[in-house]
């Protein structure tokens, strides 16, 4: 006997009515987890203080010295009983006579900006690679996955610096900010990661029957990409990209303590610390917080990213 | 476990001659001329052209890199230019430091975070459990670097004359030392690999000290050791402990662990007993690739405390354009790490069978 088949048509009521609710669910789960809240509020509160640095900095960050050539001052707060006829400076003045709260303010824009940055440079590297390689399977995806295997093998860290070393040069001499060296070597070192997650969800749902289908109807590869393999891929990418930038600030602030990075006089956490390294004995509080600003930005990303974790994995809610 | 073994081995020998080929381009990148660099700015073009051939820097790169490639067949890393001494010598006396380091960070981590992860996985959701978690978080998030001056300040500064007062540079107190295995052994005679290696563990300072039952020297040694152990342990031991955690908590659902304590087995035995072999296998594929990890961060701290290992000479060397020792430290470094791997991939397949069917 023959069963006629009810094929929806293409004017009937599209079956996904709630295309968010996907969505929604993961959104409630993440606002319920609790160290997807705690780095929620911390991130948010270091937004705020990134953008309005030019409102909340006392004082400028690169220009203005102490008039009395006061330097390594410890920090001074009228409210906590510091004598009034003395200056008010938040958390001291550095060696060179700045106000170190202003720099530590004003040094969060840098922070922020090198995490999203290299992340954002190596997820849409990594994904490219990834998906051109478990796209097109055999000799080129062997060539790329094994040049990722040999990128992976040298710690990040050394690897990033020695890419310091060979591009700095040139990107400076290109008039570029010293500060780019550090961003594409960062950016560079973590782009085997993205390309493999992206392979391997490419692999998993190259033989999958929608996408023959989507082949057999003549959809683009680039089409393919943006809508079958990326969104597969999201999850993963999403959390690592989160703990990721939590990385990069971390070997960004390592970069400019080793004097690879951003140049003072311009503020950043790192160069700040490099710089000020040998005060620990005398003006500890110099180390102290540029310190815990960059433990601060760091904990808020891995918080957020144990979080998105815990939130977009449907596993653990079995 | 035959097939498994020979697959990977086939891997590492593509990845070790990708790892070649990397160092000899990244060194070749760098630019600036390695002529002016050593001799200085004013060297003559007579005199720089007599450098290159020397080095051979004017040859073709593709014929650079054969060669290269030739002598590290034989075994030979190159010579610095900077010191002018084989790159072999310079590692078989600074690699023993930063590999004591590592192996003192990662008993730290392992000796401390280990019973903390079970202690939060046994008290579940406790107060305990709360605070190593919280811990763990904060320990991930701070720079190495950092963690490192803080301690020096603290145990160097801080403590000056208490008990508790710990030393924050060098190898060990000035006018300390140690007189190499060769000596002590008289074993002047023996060449070639076997000197190599009774040089490298001569020159892991608390090693000889301890063979050789120097108790003096290697106190000393310790006590040097503890503030860069422990700058650059932390986050291994924060990773090590929240492995530790999840894992045991893992396998402490499952139905084995009930039926151990059905019939009527202690806890103490149930969990590290049964519940432990289970979970310690993801924890040694953490273990070792953290240990590999560890590498990159000891540059950071052997900078911190100014200690003669491979790191700093690395950057240094960076700086001023020794292409050979950029090169070969680069790739001893990978080398040792991509080992590492190996043996936890191994070790791995050896204690998990359905590792080795995939």
């Amino acid at each position: 006997m023959q069963t006629v088949e009810v094929i929806p048509s293409a004017t009937s009521k599209p079956i996904d009515d709630q295309p968010h609710s996907l969505w929604r669910d993961t959104l409630r789960r993440l606002l319920h987890n609790r160290s997807a809240q705690a780095g929620l509020v911390i991130l948010s509160l270091l937004l705020l203080v990134a953008i309005f640095a030019p409102v909340i900095a006392t004082h400028d960050p690169i220009d203005y010295r102490d008039p009395n050539n006061v330097t390594r001052m410890p920090p001074c707060i009228h409210l906590l009983g510091c004598p009034s006829d003395r200056p008010e400076h938040l958390f001291g003045l550095d060696s060179n006579g700045r106000d170190l709260f202003s720099r530590v303010v004003y040094a969060s824009q840098v922070s922020l900006f090198i995490g999203v940055s290299t992340v954002t440079f190596a997820i849409v590297f990594g994904t490219l690679i990834g998906a051109l390689s478990g796209y097109a399977g055999g000799w080129f995806d062997n060539i790329m996955m094994r040049l990722m295997d040999v990128l992976l093998a040298f710690p990040s860290l050394l690897l990033a610096i020695a890419l310091v070393a060979v591009s700095r040069p040139i990107i400076i001499a290109g008039g570029l900010s010293p500060l780019f060296p550090a961003l594409f070597a960062i950016g560079f070192v973590s782009i085997p990661v993205y390309a493999r997650i992206v392979r391997a969800s490419v692999l998993s749902i190259k033989e999958q029957d929608f996408v023959a289908a989507d082949r057999a109807l003549g959809v683009s590869p680039i089409r393919l990409l943006f809508h079958r393999i990326l969104p597969n891929a999201l999850t993963p990418l999403i959390v690592q990209g989160t703990l990721g930038i939590a990385t990069a600030i971390l070997d960004a602030a390592a970069l400019g303590f080793l004097g690879l990075g951003q140049q003072p006089p311009f503020p950043e956490w790192g160069s700040m610390l490099g710089t000020e390294r040998n005060s620990v004995f005398n003006a500890p509080h110099l180390l102290i917080f540029p310190g815990i600003a960059i433990m601060i930005t760091v904990l808020s990303f891995n918080l957020l990213g144990d979080g998105l974790r815990d939130a977009l994995d449907p596993r653990l809610y079995r | 476990m035959g097939q498994f073994l020979l697959r990977r081995f086939l891997l590492i020998v593509i990845v070790l001659i990708g790892i070649i080929f990397v160092t000899f381009v990244l060194a070749r990148a760098i630019p600036g001329d390695p002529c002016t660099a050593m001799l200085g700015e004013h060297a003559t073009k007579v005199v720089c052209d007599a450098f290159k051939e020397r080095y051979g820097l004017n040859d073709n790169v593709l014929v650079q890199f054969t060669r290269y490639a030739g002598q590290l067949a034989s075994g030979d890393l190159g010579t610095s230019i900077k010191y002018g001494r084989p790159i072999g010598d310079i590692l078989l006396e600074r690699l023993p430091m930063t590999l004591e380091l590592s192996i003192g960070a990662m008993l730290f981590a392992i000796f401390i975070g280990i019973p903390l992860g079970i202690v939060s996985a046994v008290r579940h959701n406790s107060p305990i459990d709360s605070a190593t978690m919280v811990g763990a978080n904060i320990g991930v998030s701070m720079p190495v670097f950092w963690l490192g001056l803080l301690l020096a300040g603290f145990f160097g500064v801080a403590l000056k004359g208490t008990a508790l007062q710990l030393p924050t540079g060098s190898r060990l107190t000035a006018g300390l030392t140690i007189p190499p295995l060769v000596e002590t052994w008289n074993l002047q005679n023996v060449q070639g690999l076997g000197k190599t290696i009774v040089t490298f563990f001569s020159n892991m300072v608390t090693l000889n000290a301890l063979v050789t039952g120097n108790w003096k020297v290697l106190g000393d040694a310790i006590k040097h050791l503890i503030l860069p152990s422990v700058a650059l342990g932390t986050i291994p031991l924060a990773i090590i402990a929240r492995i530790t955690r999840s894992s045991l908590l893992d396998v402490m659902g499952l139905d084995y662990i009930r039926t151990a304590r059905a019939k009527g087995l202690v806890e103490r035995v149930v969990i590290f007993k049964h519940a432990m072999r289970n979970a310690m296998l993801p924890l040694v594929t953490i273990i070792g690739l953290q240990f590999g990890g560890l590498l990159g961060g000891a540059v950071l701290t052997e900078s911190v405390f100014g200690l003669p290992g491979v790191g700093k000479f690395l950057v240094d060397s960076i700086f001023a354009y020794d292409y050979p020792v950029v090169q070969g430290f680069t790739l001893i470094i990978a080398v040792i790490f991509v080992v590492v791997n190996l043996v936890v991939d191994i070790s791995y397949a050896y204690l998990d069978p359905r590792v080795r069917l995939q």
